[in-house]
């Protein structure tokens, strides 16, 4: 099933030619739409940004001349590791079990819930954050909204879809070497521990890695429970605010000097975001190579 | 403005035919629209309201066309001093300094202490409030309740409601410690109705209407005053403040009349839908 332009060319090599146009065309107005924002972002926080050290700070007080964003850099980077943390591990075993120890139909039956889980809009699991989750955590450390709401909400909403391209990686992999290691007389278990995870670990890293950028990127769910106090917290119960929640919480009141450092809010998560974009594609490139190697 | 701009622009230097067309036909689009275009810029907490009752007033009066902007009070008084905007929304009452400036309220706002419906404290003097908000009573028991630390609610920055708060308890932003900091009323409701140990403010109308419609959350009385609408219809409630729109001189016609609706009964029902209280005894 490989997809060469021999085999996916069009009869007339004019329509090809115009679909090539228009695609390039496509791609290069996204690539520079995105240069545009990110030079906006730059240009709109360039005062704070470069003149001024005052954005590497930990105080945040727009009222007081204060626009520290560090509290809120190590906010944002801690609840979405917390929550790939949180989501990875199960959302592995999750897939693992529905592809090969479910019965098919379950296991079928799962992906279905997994991708309806992933449609569901971050809002709505910020709202059962508010009214669930958050109250629950505050029966046992006061006040609820933290860190760890945060993170737990965040791994609810990254789970399905992390289920979902693991389990595409590890059906790829199966459908590769599964027969071969049955036919070697490996048990399943050992095939998906030894074989299988292996084979499909250059597909998952960047899986895992666009997850934490959706993580990062996450505004509503995590603005509803994190509490939003500006501060390095000091246990994974305390309140923390996010640089995306920071944005959404002030933007609209803000002016001068307090709408520029908010824009650096958003080009420090560009920033961040791009970073890890181009990791989970220098990932994903060598892992492409190693199989050209293997074939 | 931009407008007005092209406007003489193209009054200056029509070279091609088509452009004089064109100018024709933008220039009869402006001078219609000085007369029946009204600017309204200013306060944030305001201009809801005031777009609504725009849009009621639009349809009542066809041909008026009303852009309303929100930009904070400070935006709203520095444009009607400009004379980019007509109106301008002030949700305070104006300063001595402001003299140059006639206000006109369209109704008011206050804000309410909220408290889970189970929490025993029946009433907090303002002085514990602020010893609450700015960290030094951190437990219920030290005002009267149980034995469990209070988590403080508070607004993000640049809220009214915050302002507000901020200006009747004599405070400032760094010296409040809170536990959890909210952007809009609706989520400073559930926060406060799904924790039993929460203190918060809201607006009072929305307090009063989450209150009534079984919301377990409960106003607080403030200064032995009960918080509620009427209370802050009345202008007797502490903790409230005129929402105003305010003009330079003599306003024009549609700005006039826009007023006179702005104040009348029929915006009752426009007023109460955004939780704030509409004038008493109109």
């Amino acid at each position: 099933m490989i997809l060469s332009p021999v085999n996916t060319s069009f009869r007339s090599p004019a329509a090809d030619r115009a679909l090539f146009r228009a695609l390039a065309f496509s791609a290069g107005a996204v690539a520079a739409i995105l240069a545009l924002i990110l030079l906006y972002l730059t240009l709109a926080s360039a005062s704070l940004l470069f003149v001024d050290a005052g954005l590497w700070q930990l105080r945040w007080q727009p009222s007081a001349g204060a626009y520290g964003l560090v509290a809120m850099l190590v906010g944002s980077v801690a609840v979405s590791l917390l929550a790939l943390l949180i989501a990875v591990p199960p959302g592995l075993v999750l897939a693992v079990w529905g592809r090969f120890f479910a019965p098919p139909w379950v296991g079928g039956l799962y992906r279905g819930a997994m991708g309806l889980l992933a449609s569901i809009p971050s809002v709505v699991y910020g709202f059962w954050g508010l009214v669930v989750l958050v109250p629950l955590l505050n029966r046992w450390a006061p006040p609820g909204a933290s860190l760890l709401a945060a993170a737990l909400v965040l791994a609810l909403m990254i789970l399905p879809i992390l289920v979902l391209q693991a389990d595409l990686a590890l059906d790829e992999a199966r459908r590769r070497h599964l027969a071969a290691a049955m036919a070697l007389g490996a048990s399943v278990s050992g095939t998906v521990r030894r074989v299988l995870l292996p084979t499909a670990a250059p597909q998952l890293v960047p899986a895992v890695l666009l997850q934490l950028g959706r993580a990062l990127g996450e505004t509503m769910a995590v603005l509803m429970v994190a509490g939003n106090v500006v501060q390095l917290p000091d246990a994974i119960t305390a309140p923390i605010r996010t640089l995306t929640a920071n944005i959404a919480l002030e933007m609209a009141y803000a002016s001068g000097e307090h709408q520029t450092a908010l824009f650096a809010s958003g080009w420090l998560l560009f920033v961040l975001v791009t970073l890890i974009m181009l990791g989970a594609r220098a990932v994903a490139r060598r892992a492409g190579e190693g199989r050209v190697d293997a074939h | 403005m931009l407008l007005r701009g092209i406007c003489d622009g193209l009054k200056r230097a029509p070279r091609l035919a088509g452009a004089i067309a064109m100018a024709a036909l933008i220039l009869s689009g402006c001078s219609r629209d000085a007369g029946d275009r009204l600017v309204i810029t200013g306060s944030s907490t305001i201009a809801p309201l005031v777009t609504v009752i725009a849009q009621a007033f639009e349809s009542a009066h066809p041909g008026v066309k009303i852009d309303v902007q929100a930009g904070g009070s400070s935006r709203g008084i520095a444009d009607v001093r400009q004379g980019l905007a007509e109106l301008g929304m002030v949700s305070r009452a104006l300063k001595p300094e402001e003299g140059d400036l006639a206000a006109a309220t369209i109704a008011q706002d206050g804000i309410a202490m909220i408290v889970h419906r189970d929490n025993p404290v029946g009433a907090l003097t303002g002085g514990q409030i602020v010893a609450i908000y700015t960290g030094k009573v951190r437990n219920w028991q030290e005002v009267g309740g149980p034995d469990a630390p209070i988590t403080v609610v508070n607004k993000a920055e640049g809220r009214s409601t915050l302002e507000l708060f901020l200006s009747h308890f004599k405070l400032d932003t760094p010296a409040i410690r809170a536990d959890v900091v909210i952007g809009d009323n609706q989520q400073g409701i559930k926060t406060v109705a799904g924790n039993p140990q929460a203190i918060g403010y809201v607006s009072v109308g929305t307090a009063e209407f989450e209150a009534r419609r079984g919301t377990p959350i409960r106003l607080l009385p403030l200064d032995g005053v009960e918080a509620s609408t009427a209370h802050v219809a009345r202008g007797d409630f502490p903790l409230s403040r005129p929402l105003n729109l305010v003009h330079r001189g003599e306003p024009g016609r549609v700005a006039r009349e826009f007023l006179a609706f702005a104040a009348s009964p029929e915006v009752h029902d426009l007023v109460t839908g955004q939780y704030f209280v509409p004038l008493a005894g109109r």
